[in-house]
């Protein structure tokens, strides 16, 4: 910290009063240009989404947001049966899209830790999916679940299954949702599974084999315990951005075929952003942020490995 | 090449190698093969997959639409962000590495939890009353919540691999704080900022949700221009999947550049992978 520039001898060149400064504080001055855009971008809007969502507004410049307390909340839960579908939604596709790309992750990496040529042009292509820019992702699956035309119907047609409807069938469309943010990041759960596996200790192994352990009691009593804190962590992140996915949903079906992929971000950006009642939708934020916080907190516990 | 050949390094494993790529290709791979299809092609049940390409779809977006315009408009934010972000949050990466920071990156990191919408709202109200929709200055101040979180993480990882030693020595020459972070610390970091910086330029190229909003029709960025392409051309998928095709492709390339570090850059730096 600053015993740093107390033990040290002034430098020669600091004559001007700003150098001065800057010698005197430097993590003041190295930090404040980031601090303080950080919180007029983000901590103001923070702010001022919890004070609206005290209020009811409709975004209008003739009349003030008007103060009614906690019956945005009241609302949310006992009246709004959009609200209740949305909630739901949300966690089942954030379940579901999760458990799917954790588990076909994990069973990736642990098929492609061996040693082989091209691990570079490998890990390249695998890459693709999740820099992929998402509205073009979002489009070339709805053209491939296209219910009459599309390569999906015809390839699981190959297997004999099928035709589906995918995205416009109501029962369908969260598991095909769930299906495309799969698709776009399994690879990250591999290539972090990877990674943790390169850094195992191999004497567990080494006894394990002189006691006579099969593979399979190798993977579940050594290499699973060892890699979960690795998998904790691919967990928490992905269930974070689930809970918050917006492109592809948006874009694919915009909540429908009615409200049958209507989830928590997509109906508060109809709320907000398309019947501009600011105030409920900043409350429906709030209960959103709420969720996403409580994963996070359990995320940092994970990170400093005190969990 | 001369060496012994390795355990496991057989014909299964390039076969199993393939199997696992390609269903993760696919999706792009028909995407890029669709955009050299005719409307009859792409219509037609079973799919095609031998055909002659054509670049009509190509032509057709181009002179359709202002598509030049909106390359550029993406261009311009995403440069912008990435430029204010990288300006603002080397300084802060680098006095948070050195000088152990980290609650000030704790607190960007939860404020990055919060959902997207909750900083739009706010925004979109503000930059409304100042007449401000629609234009670069909103757009770029809307992807630097994207873009200076992340500079922050992953730079910090970068600074604290520069040894404290050679900032310590630099200090005793009588180097300032100032130019030591400009002169030392800096050049050692200059491959973290290249992939940081590209990476932010790909996080801010692929926004979708705040563009949706705050870009009106003088500063459409590519997402959107795809998107509202998307609503009027159903099933125009040649000219839909060129455009998906001219969006995607520089990210593509990009990111081949960088792939060492996208993972610590998806995961704010949390993982390395």
């Amino acid at each position: 910290m600053t015993t740093n520039s107390r033990s040290l001898p002034p430098p020669a060149r600091s004559s001007s009063g700003w150098a001065l400064f800057i010698e005197r504080h430097p993590v003041l001055v190295f930090t404040s240009p980031a601090t303080v855009v950080v919180f007029i971008l983000m901590v103001f809007p923070v702010f001022y989404t919890v004070y609206m969502s005290l209020h009811s507004w409709f975004a209008s410049s003739v009349t003030a947001p008007e103060f009614i307390g906690l019956a945005n909340f009241k609302r949310a839960f006992t009246q709004d049966e959009r609200f209740r579908n949305a909630v739901w939604l949300t966690l089942y596709f954030t379940v579901l899209a999760t458990a799917m790309q954790v588990v076909l992750g994990v069973a990736l990496a642990l098929l492609l830790n061996r040693p082989f040529r091209g691990k570079g042009f490998f890990r390249s292509i695998f890459l693709l999916p999740m820099v992929a820019t998402p509205v073009a992702i979002a489009l070339v699956w709805m053209m491939m679940y296209n219910p009459t035309l599309g390569v999906m119907n015809y390839l699981v047609g190959l297997v004999g299954l099928g035709p589906f409807k995918w995205v416009s069938d109501v029962r369908l469309v969260i598991p095909a949702l769930a299906v495309v943010d799969t698709w776009e990041w399994t690879p990250l759960i591999t290539l972090i599974t990877l990674a943790g596996l390169a850094t195992l200790p191999l004497e567990p192994y080494e006894s394990a084999l002189i006691d006579g352990a099969t593979p399979a009691q190798m993977f579940w009593r050594i290499t699973l315990p060892l890699l979960r804190p690795t998998i904790m962590v691919a967990l928490l992140f992905r269930s974070i951005d689930c809970l918050k996915t917006f492109d592809i949903i948006y874009v694919m079906t915009a909540g429908g075929p009615g409200f049958a992929s209507e989830t928590l971000n997509v109906y508060t950006f109809q709320v907000g952003l398309f019947y501009f009642h600011i105030g409920y939708a900043c409350s429906l934020l709030v209960i959103l942020f709420a969720l996403v916080l409580g994963v996070s907190l359990v995320l940092i516990k994970v990170r400093r490995g005190s969990w | 090449m001369h060496g012994r050949r390795r355990p496991g390094e057989g014909l299964g494993t390039y076969l199993l190698l393939i199997l696992i790529l390609l269903p993760f290709l696919f999706p792009l791979g028909w995407m890029f093969l669709s955009s050299f299809k005719t409307q009859v092609e792409n219509t037609a049940y079973p799919p095609v997959w031998v055909f002659t390409p054509t670049l009509q779809n190509y032509r057709e977006v181009f002179i359709k639409n202002p598509f030049f315009q909106f390359t550029l408009n993406s261009m311009i934010v995403a440069a912008g962000s990435t430029g204010l972000a990288l300006i603002l949050g080397l300084p802060g990466a680098y006095a948070v590495a050195r000088f152990k920071q980290s609650g000030i990156a704790l607190a960007i990191l939860t404020a990055r939890m919060a959902p997207g919408i909750s900083y739009l709202i706010p925004w979109f109200i503000l930059f409304t009353k100042l007449k401000l929709i629609d234009t670069y200055t909103a757009l770029i101040l809307t992807h630097l919540i994207v873009a200076l979180p992340l500079v922050l993480w992953v730079m910090i990882g970068f600074f604290e691999d520069v040894p404290g030693e050679m900032i310590e020595a630099a200090r005793i020459d009588g180097c300032s704080n100032f130019s030591a972070f400009l002169r030392v610390a800096l050049p050692l970091v200059k491959p973290g900022i290249v992939a940081t910086a590209i990476l932010s330029f790909i996080f801010s190229w692929n926004n979708f949700l705040f563009s949706l909003i705050i870009a009106g029709f003088k500063t459409r960025t590519l997402p959107i221009a795809v998107y509202n392409f998307l609503s009027y051309e159903e099933i125009n998928w040649g000219g839909l999947t060129a455009a998906a095709t001219i969006i995607t492709l520089p990210v593509l390339i990009l990111s081949l550049f960088i792939q060492k570090h996208i993972v610590r850059g998806l995961t704010l730096g949390a993982l390395k992978g």
